[in-house]
């Protein structure tokens, strides 16, 4: 039987040759496609609307306070306040995030199929874990980078002023990495917890709005060491103390800090650190488990 | 090269649910069945042999290598595909099999290209555009074995492959592991709780139970070289039995049940001519499909 040229012929199953990456590289696509999920990249239209809602928020936001600064020529809020003034909106933000990181994964039963490939065990957190934290740290970054680019050009003291304005920048990138970091741990370590999406997002909420009385209680009680400690209780108020004991007059007015924190500084920053080495710690024994399953 | 080898393999759970017990076994590249009960064993040496369990004693190699001190050079040259279902529902079926792909270290375009090919092996064209949501379980299943495939290993774990199948999908599903094993070289595990199913498609067998060894070698050296065919008669078995001894069938007991090899057609003509003249009131003749069955479990023989 003679073939018609131009058939597609069926050459049966082909051994692969080519190269295989290692495991820096694939704990790098992993990360990477951890964050395209995370802003609802490569999914559908209904994917996307919760992440850019709120990015078109926070953008908002440092547009209006960079218009303003430029026609007032005060500056309403600085980059680290900025930050804080989004917190409510990194929570949220987080709090559906997480859930879309590690709670579909485990219900859907797919960890076997990564479990069983190279990657360490440990590297799966750990990717989904950076992923969540760069994806938070963007969404407050981008923002204070519009701030700064406003400034930048409205600046009448030319490049000293750029300077200057880059030196306000930098400890507000900071900054909100500390959030970022923060937050991410926690709620990615809430939401490995549970496979329904609903409830690792009211979770990760509920550990921020749980804790936020605790330290209002604590701040009213008749001592001042218990007062000035209470911003310890919950996880964004640590890092609002951090950013006292590190940033000073960016966050608040002269003498605010000490009022708040005395001279408990350094115990905020171990206790940032503590916190985020705990929740490390805690996924990491979290998906052993799972892993053996 | 040794495919797998297990020495004195044994696993424990708590130091007192024993899933592995003393299990040694040596088996060579090609199609291997790993048949016993739901219970017996068959997902903890799974996971072991991935090195995702550490055995509590004895030793086990896969390729060569140890899955207890090198499990990702293990994992790189192994696919697995799991009994139970490991579809997130919103990926396409191509998505899907992409990203694992690169999880087993395939570079980007690479890995899109061998997912296409895989599921297209597996039997998936245009479909595999649409979310794995919708799709019918025989379809899940060929997913589950694409993302087995996709890195090429050398080693292919089924766990119950044709696990939630109709028939002819379990046909499909034999079919294609047998294919696998055979036209892409690649070594197939295929665990099973059906003796039956997997005999029709392996070159070895394992059969484990309560986590021993029953029985491990190639099939061929099991079963016998003709089938066997089963009579039953309600009574006068003794009689029956003599008589096809007389008829130079080499007839054997088995409980109610006289076995006799089945040599050519005729045979099914002795036996009836046996009964008939006897007068004997027939109660089953049936040709044993689950062959190797009768070796490992003898006092149950099993009817179709």
């Amino acid at each position: 039987m003679s073939e018609p040229t131009g058939v597609i012929h069926d050459i049966g199953y082909q051994r692969y040759t080519g190269p295989r990456l290692g495991r820096r590289q694939v704990f790098g696509a992993l990360w990477l496609h951890g964050l395209r999920t995370i802003f609802g990249l490569g999914r559908s239209a209904k994917a996307k609307i919760f992440p850019w809602l709120v990015i078109g928020i926070v953008t908002l936001v440092a547009a209006g306070l960079t218009a303003v600064r430029s026609q007032t020529g005060q500056v309403v809020m600085t980059y680290a306040q900025f930050a804080d003034a989004m917190s409510w909106l990194v929570i949220f933000f987080a709090a559906v995030a997480a859930p879309e990181l590690v709670s579909r994964d485990l219900r859907s039963g797919v960890l076997p199929l990564y479990f069983s490939r190279p990657l360490p065990r440990g590297d799966y957190a750990l990717a989904k874990l950076l992923a969540l934290a760069t994806g938070l740290w963007l969404l407050l970054g981008g923002p204070q980078l519009v701030m700064f680019l406003g400034a930048a050009f409205a600046t009448g003291e030319g490049l000293t002023g750029v300077r200057d304005e880059l030196f306000d920048l930098l400890p507000g990138l900071l900054y909100a990495g500390l959030w970022a970091v923060v937050f991410a741990s926690v709620g990615l370590l809430v939401a490995s917890l549970t496979g329904k999406r609903a409830f690792a997002a009211g979770g990760v909420v509920a550990v921020f709005l749980m804790t936020t009385p605790i330290v209002g209680v604590l701040s009213i009680l008749p001592s001042r060491t218990v007062n000035e400690l209470a911003l310890l209780a919950s996880p964004s108020t640590l890092v609002q103390g951090v950013g006292l004991f590190t940033l000073g007059d960016q966050m608040a007015p002269a003498g605010a800090a000490d009022e708040m924190i005395g001279d408990f500084g350094p115990v905020y920053a171990l206790g940032a650190v503590l916190l985020v080495a705990a929740c490390v710690a805690l996924l990491l024994l979290r998906y052993r488990k799972v892993a053996a399953r | 090269m040794t495919l797998i080898a297990t020495q004195s393999l044994t696993k424990t759970y708590g130091g007192r649910i024993t899933a592995l017990s003393d299990l040694t076994v040596a088996v060579e590249p090609g199609i291997i069945g790993l048949v016993g009960a739901n219970g017996a064993g068959k997902s903890t040496l799974i996971k072991i042999l991935l090195g995702l369990l550490a055995p509590s004693g004895g030793r086990v190699r896969v390729l060569g290598l140890d899955p207890t001190t090198d499990p990702a050079a293990v994992r790189a040259r192994v696919g697995y595909m799991p009994e139970h279902d490991a579809l997130p529902p919103d990926l396409s079926a191509a998505e899907l099999v992409t990203h694992l792909g690169r999880m087993s270290g395939l570079p980007r375009t690479a890995a899109r290209e061998r997912a296409s090919e895989a599921l297209r092996h597996v039997g998936l064209h245009e479909e595999r555009h649409r979310a794995v949501g919708g799709y019918s379980t025989g379809m899940k299943q060929r997913v589950k074995l694409a993302q087995a495939l996709v890195h090429d290993p050398d080693l292919l774990l089924l766990d119950e492959p044709t696990n939630g199948l109709d028939p002819a999908g379990r046909d499909d599903m034999l079919a294609l592991v047998h294919r696998i094993g055979t036209e892409f070289g690649i070594s197939v595990l295929v665990c099973s709780h059906l003796l039956g199913e997997v005999e029709r498609i392996c070159d070895t067998l394992v059969a484990i139970d309560g986590g021993r060894l029953l029985r491990a070698g190639p099939i061929a050296a099991m079963t016998s070289a003709t089938d066997v065919l089963a009579v039953e008669v309600s009574e006068g078995t003794e009689s029956l039995a003599d008589r096809l001894a007389a008829l130079d069938l080499p007839v054997t007991r088995d409980g109610r049940t006289l076995l006799v090899p089945l040599a050519d057609e005729a045979t099914y003509d002795l036996i009836l001519g046996a009964v008939a003249e006897l007068d004997l009131p027939l109660h089953r003749l049936d040709q044993r499909r689950h062959r190797v069955a009768e070796l490992f479990a003898p006092r149950e023989p099993t009817h179709v």
